[in-house]
């Protein structure tokens, strides 16, 4: 059942990506070009999630379990540190140098195109390279 | 509004608050946070012991093509980017998204649907960073 319904979950999501065009690097380029004709169409998109999830997580952070009585994992950091800056920052370079950031890349993989294909094995590389030598060391 | 029709921005929104469905049901019936990156990079964490909910999540999103070509047609994507281009892109997202703890879905949705102030700041950074980024290779290069 757990797995169902994360497999429901991920299939919304990806539907909702390919629905809302961002899984079209283009229309990612064009939200990010803001000295060229500027796409609006991401910021609908996140207006549109953050608006229905909401509700979903502020009734979830009431709860000690979910509905299906797995543990609720929030994320309890609220330092802003250099990690979150340098990795945000890192993102958004790879992300504007093509248009792909990890749902919409995943969601195109079953095109069977080589481009999205070569992007993902190079994401797996770079996440792999985190866990290698970019995981935070324990301060004793 | 600039460069968009009624219809994509109808498709817009409604493809938003899919997502935004999709977010809240795995927050409430899995207890997580649908973060595309956090999900797969967990699953290259050594010892996790919750791969079958990431595996699965992860298996909806690359058939959700698939279902979508059932019920519409699938848009028309048009990438033109050199292989070394997508390489070196994939490598700094992999990367910055684990360093950054979340990509576009973890910090840009759920994390401002949390109203998390690390996630609304990672978001306008990775924004003002991504719009830098095609500024340089669009108007300067």
């Amino acid at each position: 059942m757990r797995s169902f319904s994360s497999f429901i979950s991920g299939l919304l999501f990806g539907v909702g990506l390919i629905l809302s065009g961002m899984t079209e690097p283009q229309n990612i380029i064009g939200f990010l070009d803001v000295a060229g004709g500027w796409n609006p169409r991401l910021a609908l998109v996140m207006l549109g999630a953050v608006a229905v999830s909401y509700f979903g997580f502020r009734y979830a952070g009431r709860r000690e379990k979910s509905l299906l009585g797995e543990p609720v994992h929030l994320p309890t950091s609220k330092a802003l540190d250099t990690r979150l800056i340098t990795g945000a920052v890192l993102f958004g370079i790879g992300w504007g140098l093509v248009g792909y950031c990890p749902g919409p890349a995943l969601a195109s993989l079953a095109s069977l195109e080589q481009t999205p294909l070569l992007f993902v094995l190079a994401m797996l590389v770079g996440m792999g390279i985190y866990e290698a030598i970019g995981k935070p060391r324990p301060t004793n | 509004m600039l460069e968009l029709n009624l219809q994509q921005v109808g498709m817009a929104i409604a493809g938003g608050v899919l997502i935004g469905l999709a977010s809240s049901l795995l927050i409430l019936l899995n207890g997580r946070i649908a973060g595309i990156s956090g999900i797969l990079g967990g699953l290259l964490h050594p010892g996790t012991n919750d791969v079958a909910w990431r595996f699965t999540f992860l298996a909806g999103l690359v058939v959700s093509p698939l279902v979508y070509s059932l019920l519409a047609t699938l848009p028309l994507v048009e990438v033109e980017a050199e292989p070394w281009l997508l390489i070196l892109a994939g490598l700094l997202v992999g990367f910055g998204t684990r360093l950054g703890s979340g990509c576009t879905s973890g910090h840009g949705v759920c994390g401002i649907a949390r109203v998390s102030r690390r996630s609304i700041a990672a978001t306008l950074v990775f924004i003002v960073s991504g719009m830098l980024t095609v500024y340089v290779m669009r108007h300067l290069l």
